[in-house]
């Protein structure tokens, strides 16, 4: 780069005096309203200044005359959005469940609550798309503990299970094993009862021995026939659907230790309205019962 | 750049008059020469073929601009009555019987690199022809020089305007000019907005100040462009904001038509006294009408320039000049490089409009008006999209049987409510049902000109044979309004254990 100023031949404009391998920069002039602009930009950010927090200081930072702030506007807006959610709820307080679940614009708002109510809450366990997972039960599929009606799903949420709370759902699976109750022989044969059960190939003389400790152990909550009863939410042992595993080790497992998984009362926590609406989400994500 | 030369005043006025356009230049250089004043441009009236066919484009151009929002056009009860109208509320395009959704903005796609072709098109053959006679900024450049002449007279009173002191007289004159541009481009900023909602209900509700905020702003801002763009700033928007003049060089080519001057008739050029023999000179008497009349400020006579728009005004002034010497009209005329190049050698001079790029251009243009035009037609009335549950994939039921959940999206783009039969294909035995509602068959109500959305979940029975995806088909149908929409049914291993 060389700094000597030339006027170009061709164009009679002086040079910059930059040169690049020969090519030599005019000073064209800028036209003046460009100028103009570039004054205008000036002048609009010193209002900008003056109208909006920008310097920020030690403490704090200039406010602006006009006091914007995300903030507040945030605030204002959700505050807004509370009332016009409003009506909505209101709606579905009154509504039955039905009611709901049969008024197509109705059902489309409790789905919309219930999905993000689902996500926010229900999701840690359940899982997002509501299959659940070991100990967690699947709310997609057609088979329910407690019961798959929209009045059923509606009372466990509000209740909760084994929570201790009053009317909250409870049941015990004996811990067979650990509590002695069973010899180790006998769980053997019971697991493989309940293999047979779930229509799966089973050792026969095992499943013949197990077959009158079943009726005096299990068939009170399961059923002489093991098909469970979602009134003391005891599950059907026969539809194939296990919810801590249906391998022989899981089956003999929750022989011996009996779990039962908890779940919190919603009851406080969201609103009967807002219970309503995740019901609805849940039976007709579940393709209804 | 640009020439003021006024001979005639120079040579009647014996005080050194100093123009608006030297004093700013004067100016500039004294600063040292960073910054180029405007100089100004003193475009004097043409007549003639040109300029005739100039105010017919402007007429046509400004008519449509300001008639087109207040066309009525029948519509059922409860949409638009306005034959063109660009809704954003609620998310629609009307074109007389066109109706346009968001997503079928594709269309516009099409249009605009259909324009963008016929404009490259027009180039090659014509020329600039846009620039010089339909582009808004020319179109109210002119618009706004007519109401100049209306206030300040033709151009050399317009100079002398400028050069005179101020006194009551220059004053009303420029503040008449003033409020004119100022109540055009208000006129224009305010045509705008009636494109955007219902032209009848705005113009009440803009005065009482119950329109929309975006309604004023977007007046607010066109009139101010307009008043700036067509009234101080005219010429300097094509040469320094317009990218065209930069990109129409690559259109041009030595067939295309340009304002040319025809220097082999026109030189050796010089005045050129009454009686005076034309032999040994050219045509050419110098009189400086084809500056005078440009809105540019150049002179063709130099060739072919970026700044030259086209437009045939000096074609014009010449010929009316031609005419009073009584020589052949033509010195300055629309011609192709390839004439000049061979009338110089002697041959025939011919116009060749097909040429292998005009044919590119044309079949390019073709193809793709022809697609959007299909595009256009070939739209169903119906549509439908069918989004798969993605968490769960598939859910297996106690007995085996597999079930997926699909959201159908059914768009009804007629103005009538329709209820849609759906139907699934494809997989043996499936059956399709509606969560929560157990009625038999399923049907949906589309409000019109509306999108309903749909859960549905297909069950099919327990099969060891069937793959883990299955392709599948749903269907809608309401009478001969139908829709359908491809999609897949997994149902994972075939034998979980």
């Amino acid at each position: 780069m060389a700094s000597e100023r030339k006027t170009d031949e061709v164009t009679g404009t002086e040079t910059t005096g930059h040169e690049w391998d020969g090519i030599h920069e005019l000073d064209t002039p800028l036209p003046r309203w460009w100028l103009w602009v570039w004054w205008g930009t000036i002048a609009f950010s010193v209002v900008y200044w003056l109208l909006m927090p920008t310097w920020p200081g030690l403490t704090g930072y200039t406010k602006g005359l006009l006091h914007k702030s995300d903030r507040v506007e945030v605030g204002r807006e959700l505050s807004a959005l509370e009332v016009q959610r409003g009506a909505g709820a209101a709606q579905l307080r009154t509504a039955s469940l039905e009611q709901i679940e049969k008024d197509p614009k109705l059902q489309a708002y409790a789905q919309q609550v219930g999905q993000s109510v689902f996500g926010d809450n229900c999701a840690t366990c359940h899982g997002i798309g509501g299959t659940g997972g070991k100990g967690y039960p699947n709310l997609r599929d057609d088979v329910w503990l407690w019961g798959g009606k929209l009045e059923d799903i509606q009372y466990t949420i509000t209740h909760g299970v084994r929570t201790g709370a009053p009317g909250a759902r409870a049941s015990q699976m004996p811990a067979f094993g650990r509590d002695e109750m069973l010899q180790p022989a006998q769980i053997d044969d019971l697991t493989e009862y309940v293999v047979h059960l779930s229509g799966r190939p089973a050792d026969a003389s095992a499943v013949a021995r197990a077959a009158p400790l079943f009726q005096d152990q299990c068939a009170a909550c399961h059923g002489a026939e093991g098909k469970g009863d979602p009134a003391f939410g005891a599950p059907n042992l026969t539809d194939g659907e296990s919810l801590y595993g249906d391998s022989r080790t899981a089956i003999r497992g929750q022989i011996f230790a009996g779990n039962g998984g908890v779940m919190p009362t919603w009851n406080g926590r969201l609103s009967p309205e807002t219970i309503k609406a995740l019901s609805v989400y849940i039976h007709a994500n579940a393709g209804g019962q | 750049m640009a020439t003021v030369i006024d001979k005639a005043r120079s040579q009647s006025d014996n005080r050194p008059a100093v123009s608006a356009a030297e004093r700013a230049k004067r100016k500039g250089d004294a600063r040292g020469g960073l910054y180029k004043p405007r100089e100004p441009i003193y475009p004097k009236l043409a007549h003639g073929r040109w300029r005739a066919v100039k105010w017919a484009v402007l007429i046509a151009t400004l008519t449509i601009y300001y008639v087109t929002p207040w066309i009525r056009w029948g519509r059922p009860d409860g949409f638009p009555q306005q034959a063109a109208l660009v809704d954003f509320t609620g998310r629609r395009f009307y074109f007389f019987d066109i109706q346009l959704w968001p997503q079928e903005v594709y269309i516009f796609t099409g249009l605009l690199i259909a324009a963008a072709l016929a404009l490259f098109l027009t180039t090659a053959l014509f020329g600039r022809l846009w620039c010089g006679y339909a582009c808004p900024q020319t179109v109210w450049t002119d618009l706004y020089i007519v109401v100049e002449r209306l206030f300040e007279g033709d151009r050399n009173a317009r100079m002398r305007l400028d050069a005179a002191p101020w006194s009551f007289d220059k004053a009303w004159r420029k503040v008449g000019k003033h409020v004119a541009w100022l109540g055009i481009a208000f006129g224009t900023g305010g045509a705008w907005i009636f494109y955007f909602h219902d032209a009848p209900t705005l113009i009440r509700t803009f005065w009482i100040g119950q329109a929309p905020m975006t309604a004023y702003a977007s007046c607010a801002l066109l009139t101010a462009t307009t008043y700036i763009f067509a009234g101080w700033m005219r010429e300097q928007v094509c040469i320094y904001m317009c990218p065209w003049p930069r990109i129409q060089g690559a259109m041009l080519d030595q067939h295309s038509l340009q304002v040319t001057y025809l220097r082999d008739r026109g030189e050796p050029r010089g005045s050129h006294k009454k009686g005076q023999s034309w032999d040994g000179r050219g045509d050419c008497i110098d009189c400086h009408q084809c500056v005078v009349v440009c809105p540019m400020g150049i002179d063709i006579r130099d060739g072919s320039q970026l700044e030259c728009i086209n437009c045939g005004l000096c074609v014009d002034a010449c010929d009316d000049i031609l005419g009073k010497l009584n020589r052949p009209t033509g010195l300055i005329a629309y011609d192709t490089d390839a004439a000049v190049a061979a009338r110089a050698g002697g041959g025939k001079a011919t116009y060749k409009p097909i040429r292998s790029r005009t044919i590119y251009y044309a079949l390019a243009l073709t193809v793709v008006s022809g697609l959007t035009l299909w595009s256009l037609i070939a739209r169903p009335k119906a549509d439908l999209h069918v989004i798969r549950d993605r968490n769960p994939i598939y859910v297996r039921m106690h007995d085996g049987a597999v079930r997926d959940g699909y959201t159908l999206k059914i768009t009804n783009r007629t103005f009538a409510d329709r209820r849609f039969d759906v139907t699934f294909d494809g997989v043996p035995g499936a059956r399709l049902s509606q969560p929560a509602l157990k009625s038999a068959g399923i049907s949906v109500t589309a409000p019109a000109d509306q999108v309903v959305s749909l859960r549905v979940f297909v069950t099919a029975p327990p099969d060891a044979e069937r793959p883990s995806s299955v392709p599948g088909r749903f269907t809608v149908r309401s009478g001969d309004v139908h829709a359908d929409a491809a999609t897949v049914f997994l149902s994972g291993a075939a034998n979980p254990q």
